[in-house]
């Protein structure tokens, strides 16, 4: 075979584009086990000390912990009703569907800066004061528009005829919902769901807008920044970034293993 | 009927069902939540934009007016700020896409006898995701700072002057920019390449068209699509951004856009009817150019 260096060139190419992509979570990765004082700038020396004390910096668990509660809450309400939706559009004809596509797509197209100011002027003008309450009524906001995405290709790939077989074997509408519907929307809704906490746990515009004092771990990062980061900042991003590539590599593999088993089958 | 649940080569289309009390039960909610926390605040964000300072109360308080002078003074107190929003998010946009196109035809096309090796690539691309937008943008502020071995190795070669630096410049802020959308770029990009049909480019070549030619005229056409989602997804979050071109990220008061005056507006000053305008206007330039970029494209079914 003729050695060709046009047919090198891509391969070559998205193995430089993916190292650029790596570089800043390696920098993260690797300045998590600095030994640094308050801010960690310069490589001082490898330690597993901020790994192991992670909360002794003040603040940080407290800004994850709050991250994690929001997420959490902002992704089972945004999932439960995004779902809804979604289920809605698919499966049933009435009026207004354009416009109501139009509503879900707008947050998506929408500057988070912007709907930042809205939800802040909105909670000022009735008074609200601002906490961990009113990030989360936001996050749900932003969410919701995702889910409806992710689980309306699911709803769409779904055989309604299943569903018909089991009206058909008597089962009442909320059977069928829950032991057939259900079950095979779940791919889905985990699909979206996953995507929701993610989105909810890095935002750090619309967070800032509506937290007043309250910290999530985005808004301990940014107020830090003017100081410099604290390497326990980057121990939880580390751990954050680790976990979450291991469900997505899980979930991958768990898929392949099936496909391979259902073309073994067949 | 319920024959045909055990027929599955017969693909059964979903035919939508009439309406009833139970669309209503299930829509209900979602709608009701986004009009409560998504139009009404844009509303909010409206009014206030038009309000005039309280002429009886005292610093940041304000009463509803119908001021529209406020547009008028912002453009001319931001002009550079929403020009750079606008120019930042373009050249961000168009770099993105330039480095996203060949990596998205490497997973999407060449990669596809390796369907493993392609997923593992797609979860490379959206690995930024998962680490901290706020961190990884600082990952590139530590690794361009002044004292760093790539700063002082371009001072020395001359490429930077002395006294130049990296950091606060526009270049940075674009090359962050660029870097922390990218994914945004890719994804739409693979998806619409991967579903490109070979035989399409094997008929152009075999009509005497040479590899250039079988790109401009075959590939590029039908991967617009997910050229068009790509450059939306991107250019839209880019415009509102105040992350990478902040002072304390990759920026400085020099490369500041709309998004850093609006939260400079909002929270530090609390001149919340500039800072509201400002948005107001963010957004409806924002909608304009998306009209016009998806009527002109001509593919107003992919929203």
């Amino acid at each position: 075979m003729r050695f060709s260096l046009g047919k090198l060139a891509l391969p070559i190419y998205s193995v430089i584009a993916f190292i650029y992509l790596l570089i800043p979570i390696v920098y993260t990765f690797a300045f998590s086990f600095n030994d640094s004082l308050k801010t960690n700038l310069i490589w001082r020396g490898f330690t597993f000390d901020k790994w192991l004390n992670v909360c002794q910096r003040e603040g940080v668990c407290e800004a994850f912990g709050n991250s994690i509660l929001i997420g959490v809450v902002s992704t089972l309400v945004a999932t439960a009703l995004g779902t809804a939706i979604a289920i809605a559009l698919v499966r049933y004809r009435f009026k207004f569907r354009s416009s109501i596509n139009l509503l879900l797509f707008l947050p998506m197209a929408t500057p988070e800066v912007v709907l930042g100011a809205g939800l802040a002027s909105q909670f000022f003008n009735l008074g609200v004061q601002k906490g961990i309450g009113t990030i989360i009524l936001a996050h749900i906001m932003f969410c919701l528009s995702f889910v409806v995405v992710t689980v309306k290709a699911r709803v769409a790939s779904l055989d309604p005829a299943l569903e018909e077989a089991g009206r058909d074997l008597y089962a009442n509408p909320r059977q069928v919902f829950w032991k057939i519907t259900f079950p095979l929307l779940l791919p889905g809704i985990s699909a979206a769901a996953l995507l929701s906490f993610a989105l909810s746990f890095d935002d750090f515009i619309i967070t800032n807008f509506n937290a007043g004092s309250d910290m999530t771990f985005p808004r301990y990062v940014y107020t830090a920044a003017a100081r410099g980061v604290p390497a326990e900042a980057n121990v939880i991003g580390s751990a954050v970034f680790a976990l979450a590539i291991l469900i997505v590599l899980a979930t991958q593999i768990n898929g392949e293993i099936k496909r391979r088993r259902l073309a073994k089958r067949s | 009927m319920a024959f045909a649940a055990f027929g599955s080569s017969v693909k059964v289309e979903a035919k939508p069902t009439k309406s009833g009390k139970v669309v209503i039960a299930l829509l209900a909610p979602g709608l009701a939540y986004l009009g409560a926390f998504f139009l009404t605040p844009l509303i909010a964000l409206i009014m206030v934009s038009l309000e005039v300072p309280d002429p009886a109360g005292g610093y940041a308080e304000y009463v509803p007016g119908f001021e529209i002078a406020n547009y008028g003074y912002v453009i001319s107190e931001y002009f550079p700020h929403i020009m750079r929003s606008f120019s930042y998010a373009l050249m961000a946009t168009v770099l993105a896409l330039v480095i996203s196109y060949p990596l998205a035809y490497f997973i999407g096309v060449k990669a596809r006898p390796w369907p493993l090796l392609q997923k593992l690539m797609l979860t490379l691309v959206i690995a930024p995701f998962f680490i901290s937008f706020l961190l990884r943008t600082l990952a590139w502020k530590q690794i361009f700072s002044n004292e760093s071995w790539i700063v002082t190795t371009l001072q020395q070669w001359g490429v930077l002057g002395e006294t130049q630096y990296v950091v606060g410049s526009s270049f940075m802020v674009v090359f962050g920019l660029t870097y922390n959308f990218i994914p945004f770029m890719t994804l739409p990009l693979y998806t619409s390449l991967e579903r490109l049909d070979l035989r399409y480019l094997e008929a152009g070549a075999d009509l005497y068209a040479s590899p250039a030619k079988v790109f401009r005229k075959v590939t590029l056409p039908l991967s617009m699509p997910g050229v068009i989602s790509g450059t939306l997804l991107t250019f839209i979050p880019i415009a509102g951004d105040y992350i990478n071109a902040s002072g304390d990220f990759l920026g400085s008061p020099e490369t500041a856009m709309m998004g850093n005056a609006i939260e400079a507006n909002y929270l530090n000053i609390n001149d919340y009817p500039s800072a509201s305008a400002l948005s107001v206007l963010l957004m409806g330039v924002i909608l304009l150019l998306v009209t016009w970029y998806v009527k002109k494209s001509g593919t107003e079914d992919l929203l």
